[in-house]
């Protein structure tokens, strides 16, 4: 065991401790480290924004722009800053209630800007792409009657596995979208195909679930090699 | 009160104990438990290893210390697997909390591999705008990062002066703790071809599976299990695989307490029932 001498590593240790100890009960040094990180969270990412946001796309063509305008230069592509410019700063007339409704041109610019960008990339890799992918396979179709057969010409779990999942896949697809379907009362048929959808339903959350708790383990897992390695110097 | 209901009513303080310790003594005694590798982590594995030597590869570092532990991990195995096999390496970050993690990470490991700054690897840094970042790549580095990290021009830089797009780049993966993927598969794969394999957290790696099966990423590196498997894949142990041991027993230690949960559960009703 060797103790670190890097005040940093014995900051971000009494931190991690002042975090932990939210566990016991909540109190001061909880409290203390929560709102250090809050603060600095919002100082780092203000100085990141700015630098990286204002300065080179708003501040650094504007001062060229004008710099040129003002030396006879003329007008030039560098003074389009403005419109970007302008319609943020409409942003924050929310702050003044008289004139709050400006803001809705920029924000009406902004998403009607963004939605012509977002749609067709999503539009194929969240639905054409997916339902491609539901019934094909590596150009193979995921219904395979010849992968029935060869499990049934020599049967095994490897062979019923790749046998059964693909249409085990578009099953559970249609059960969990006719429960997702509204417009036909869940009842009779549709109501046992709504409710085999409930049953993919809870297999995938009960997976994410599982991932879930992998995760939170993982970050407590980090942390305390921070701990035992960086700080005490216990383990390797 | 019975055993049951006091085992409902136990104080959850000492359930972090026992978790605190099943992650500790692990963590200080190995217990060298077996990890085994799964398809999705030997995918983006292979497609690392099926590149020609100089095959430029895309690694963005788009999460930030909220996901370190998880991330960092399958960060450094991967730009060791790269370097292993003379691939360079083009660093970028799309989240504004990465920059300094892919700074420590891409220094360390550079030196721990003889990287050279330029000519193996490149930091071009952090930029603003997640979607027209990776458009804008389609079309050419130089619109989004006209100059690296530390504000050389990227035309000066000996690796990328014959890379322009996407097309010079073998793979591009992206190590994430949001939805950055997403982006990537949509604009980067969807609109130029280009391959994609993503590391992400244990908790997004379900909602990734669909990609794989559409083939929209070549592979997927899910959690500290993906980063572990990495390792041993690359047969070089480190963070992941350390972890494994204490994630294994604490996982144990769940499945326990939702069965006795559910148990205790089941016996009190029951009592209750008979009383009523």
């Amino acid at each position: 065991m060797h103790l670190s001498t890097d005040i940093w590593v014995w900051i971000a240790a009494i931190l991690t401790l002042c975090i932990f100890s939210f566990l016991y009960k909540d109190n001061p040094f909880y409290k203390f480290a929560e709102h250090l990180l809050v603060g600095v969270s919002a100082g780092y990412f203000f100085v990141i924004y700015f630098w990286n946001l204002i300065v080179p796309n708003l501040l650094t063509p504007l001062k060229n722009g004008f710099g040129t305008l003002f030396t006879g230069g003329g007008f030039t592509g560098d003074l389009a800053a403005l419109v970007p410019g302008i319609l943020g700063l409409i942003i924050l007339t929310r702050l003044i209630p008289k004139i709050a409704w400006m803001s809705r041109w920029a924000i009406g610019f902004y998403f009607g800007a963004f939605q012509g960008i977002v749609i067709t990339g999503y539009m194929q890799a969240y639905i054409l792409a997916q339902i491609y992918g539901t019934f094909i396979k590596a150009n193979n179709p995921v219904f395979s009657l010849a992968l029935m057969g060869d499990f049934f010409g020599a049967p095994g779990w490897g062979k019923a596995l790749l046998a059964v999942s693909g249409p085990l896949m578009i099953l559970g697809v249609v059960c969990t979208l006719t429960y997702f379907f509204f417009s036909t009362e869940h009842k009779g048929f549709v109501g046992g195909v709504a409710k085999v959808g409930i049953v993919f339903l809870m297999i995938g959350f009960g997976a994410s679930f599982g991932y879930t708790v992998m995760a939170r383990v993982s970050l407590l897992i980090g942390r305390l090699q921070f701990l035992l390695r960086d700080w005490l110097g216990i383990i390797s | 009160m019975n055993l049951y209901e006091k085992f409902l009513h136990i104080d959850r303080r000492y359930i972090f104990i026992l978790v605190a310790l099943g992650v500790i003594i692990p963590l200080i005694w190995p217990l060298g438990l077996a990890v085994t590798t799964s398809p999705p982590v030997e995918n983006v594995y292979n497609a690392v290893e099926e590149l020609p030597p100089g095959t430029p590869v895309l690694l963005s570092v788009d999460y930030d210390p909220s996901t370190q532990p998880e991330l960092s991990p399958m960060t450094v195995a991967v730009l060791r697997h790269c370097f292993s096999r003379d691939l360079p390496v083009i660093i970028t970050v799309l989240h504004p909390g990465g920059p300094g993690l892919a700074l420590e990470i891409s220094d360390r490991i550079s030196k721990e591999m003889g990287a050279v700054y330029g000519e193996d690897y490149v930091f071009l840094g952090y930029k603003v705008g997640s979607s027209a970042v990776i458009l804008s790549i389609g079309q050419n580095f130089r619109v989004s990062f006209p100059a690296d990290y530390f504000n050389t021009p990227i035309d000066e830089i000996p690796l990328m002066k014959d890379i322009q797009n996407y097309d010079d780049v073998g793979l591009a993966i992206t190590m994430s703790g949001s939805t950055f993927p997403e982006i990537w598969v949509a604009y980067a794969h969807e609109r130029y071809g280009q391959r994609i394999a993503a590391g992400v957290t244990a908790v997004m790696a379900a909602d990734y599976y669909p990609f794989l099966q559409t083939g929209q990423m070549v592979g997927l590196i899910g959690g500290l299990k993906g980063a572990a498997e990495y390792e041993k894949l690359i047969n070089r142990p480190d963070d992941g695989l350390k972890g494994m041991d204490a994630q294994t027993i604490v996982h144990l230690f769940v499945v326990l307490m939702i069965l006795l949960g559910n148990i205790a559960f089941i016996f009190v009703q029951r009592a209750k029932r008979r009383e009523a």
